[in-house]
């Protein structure tokens, strides 16, 4: 089922990992009894941007937090740049999907940017201006800066997405791996965020984010890793973005997924 | 002699009471942002037993004992959540519900049936404390609070709630960040690495060792109360997570001084002779505070 790309262990394949600036082995994550994700090998090209696309259910969300130790995978390996994920933790940004968080927490958006310079501020490190003025110029970059004092619960959906990546942009990471970032946002919005990754990979940076939209792909992803538990295809969108490993992947679901992506979502 | 009766009969219970609202109040603000508000009430059910196993092993109302015998019950609890669980293939709601009232229910059972008359702890006493009797008999006026010798005669209550308040301030004070950052986002937290599960735990346990050391002087009633009113209320009249906190200190002390002055001498600007139950008055000054804030508060509005 899987594509050799992925998984011949040449040593031109162990010199790719040890580059990669996200390498995941063997990952294998299960809720009960069936698992999620299956012995997922993937290995993130330094300085490209790379969708994870699948059905519902597919284990994409689940693959990422299991990536990032967001969530405990059954066995599994990940390493950054060659180097375990715990020693490099600061070089990665995450942003998760915008419904797993509370938005009538009382806190401004200027102060969730401010959450993203956690590892510079400590525990008691105060927050002196140039770490304002970091936070103000992020917002900015997303065409937030407006509305840096308002309390969180009173934007827009769009809006609340593009906090979330100005939190991640303060962190000032290599790697931004992002959870859904167009689920349920404005199409001004959705270019914005697209502006935004386009400008971090063209600066050498490193952007992989669970997407839905099949329509998009092409124009928005260097490298699709097609997912369906397990991994189809994994590669440069134009050798491997084809109908055949789609219908792999989706099955008889393919269909609907072409006529609205939105069913696909998840 | 006005001031000396209130230096020995009123500033010790009020002092005392306004620790423990601070107390419970300010990690009540993170267990309701983290929809755990319900934690403190669990916490002031399942210690009862632990506390009154532990008076009766040890013979004395101490702090250290008591403190053991609270942790001893919690871990029981959570192991016997977990095992009706698993085995009644129920949720986890239902089995917290069973156990939670199942080690009240039995606390009040092994009070009835021990012999502890010869100190406070009786059935009343667990949910209403006796906040009243914390008296300073040698005060003799202000200047007492600067004599050693008249210090040392204070009800030992006090230094113990001071200590816990200070215990919880310093905690949330030293880890306000990642608690903060974890009670908002908590995916967000793990992925920078911070252990967001010991966090948790750590916050529940602070939280216990206020309602464990607020519970011999002033009850159960109280420390529930407080977990919940003064955050609900402060969360009304703010959007920052720092004025928050700070309101829900400040609404936790009114509750006590209020409640304490309304329950002795409100009675008696009334009419009536009998003085009511102080901690039952602090806590429904808390209620009355919360509605308050409900109908008026500024932030009262969820926003969409």
């Amino acid at each position: 089922m899987s594509i050799s790309l992925v998984t011949d262990r040449t040593a031109s394949d162990e010199d790719a990992r040890m580059a990669s600036p996200l390498a995941i082995r063997g990952m294998t994550v299960s809720y009960g009894q069936t698992p999620a994700v299956f012995s997922v090998d993937v290995t993130v090209r330094a300085g490209s941007m790379t969708a994870i696309v699948g059905p519902n259910g597919a284990g994409k969300s689940t693959l990422l937090k299991a990536a990032l130790q967001v969530i405990k995978p059954l066995a599994g390996t990940v390493s950054v740049f060659g180097k375990p994920l715990a020693q490099m933790r600061d070089r990665i940004a995450y942003v998760p999907q915008r419904a797993s968080v509370d938005w009538d927490f009382p806190t401004r958006v200027i102060d969730v940017v401010t959450m993203g310079m956690y590892r510079q501020l400590g525990l008691l490190g105060r927050v002196r201006s140039h770490h304002r003025a970091a936070a103000m110029a992020s917002l900015t970059r997303v065409g937030m800066a407006d509305f840096a004092t308002r309390q969180i619960g009173q934007l827009s959906g769009g809006q609340q997405q593009r906090v979330f990546l100005a939190r991640a942009l303060a962190q000032e990471a290599e790697i931004y791996v992002l959870d859904e970032p167009f689920a349920g946002v404005d199409a001004a919005t959705e270019k914005a965020i697209i502006a935004v990754l386009k400008e971090l990979r063209d600066a050498g940076r490193t952007v992989l984010a669970v997407h839905h939209d099949l329509a998009t792909v092409p124009e928005y992803f260097d490298d699709v890793v097609l997912l369906n538990t397990q991994v189809v295809a994994a590669g440069p969108v134009e050798e491997v973005f084809t109908d055949a490993n789609l219908h792999a992947t989706y099955g008889g679901r393919l269909t609907t997924a072409r006529i609205d992506p939105e069913s696909v979502a998840g | 002699m006005m001031g000396s009766e209130f230096v020995a009969l009123s500033l010790p219970p009020i002092l005392i009471g306004v620790c423990v609202a601070v107390a419970c109040a300010l990690p009540g603000n993170f267990l309701l942002l983290r929809r755990q508000a319900l934690i403190g009430d669990a916490i002031s059910h399942v210690v009862l037993p632990g506390i009154v196993v532990a008076f009766l092993l040890t013979g004395v109302v101490a702090a250290g004992p008591m403190l053991l015998g609270a942790a001893g019950a919690a871990v029981l609890s959570v192991i016997a959540i977990d095992l009706i669980r698993r085995l009644g293939r129920i949720e986890a709601g239902a089995a917290m519900g069973v156990v939670f009232t199942a080690m009240f229910a039995g606390g009040v059972l092994l009070l009835e049936r021990s012999d502890t008359s010869s100190v406070h702890l009786d059935v009343e006493h667990a949910l209403f404390g006796n906040l009243e009797s914390l008296i300073w008999l040698d005060a003799r006026g202000w200047s007492s609070l600067l004599d050693p010798a008249a210090l040392a005669g204070l009800p030992v209550e006090l230094p113990r709630m001071a200590i816990a308040l200070v215990v919880v301030a310093a905690f949330l004070w030293l880890f306000w960040r990642p608690l903060a950052l974890a009670t908002f986002d908590e995916g967000f937290a793990r992925g920078l690495g911070l252990p967001t599960e010991p966090l948790g735990l750590a916050l529940v346990v602070v939280s216990a060792i206020a309602a464990v050391a607020a519970f011999d002087a002033v009850g159960s009633i109280i420390v529930i109360a407080m977990f919940i009113c003064p955050p609900a209320a402060a969360r009304m009249m703010t959007n920052r997570l720092g004025h928050q906190v700070a309101w829900s200190a400040a609404f936790a002390t009114l509750s006590a001084i209020i409640g304490y002055v309304l329950a002795g001498y409100g009675p008696i600007w009334i009419g009536a002779s009998a003085s009511v139950s102080a901690a039952g008055m602090i806590a429904t000054v808390s209620g009355v505070i919360l509605g308050i804030a409900a109908v008026a508060g500024p932030h009262r509005d969820k926003v969409s």
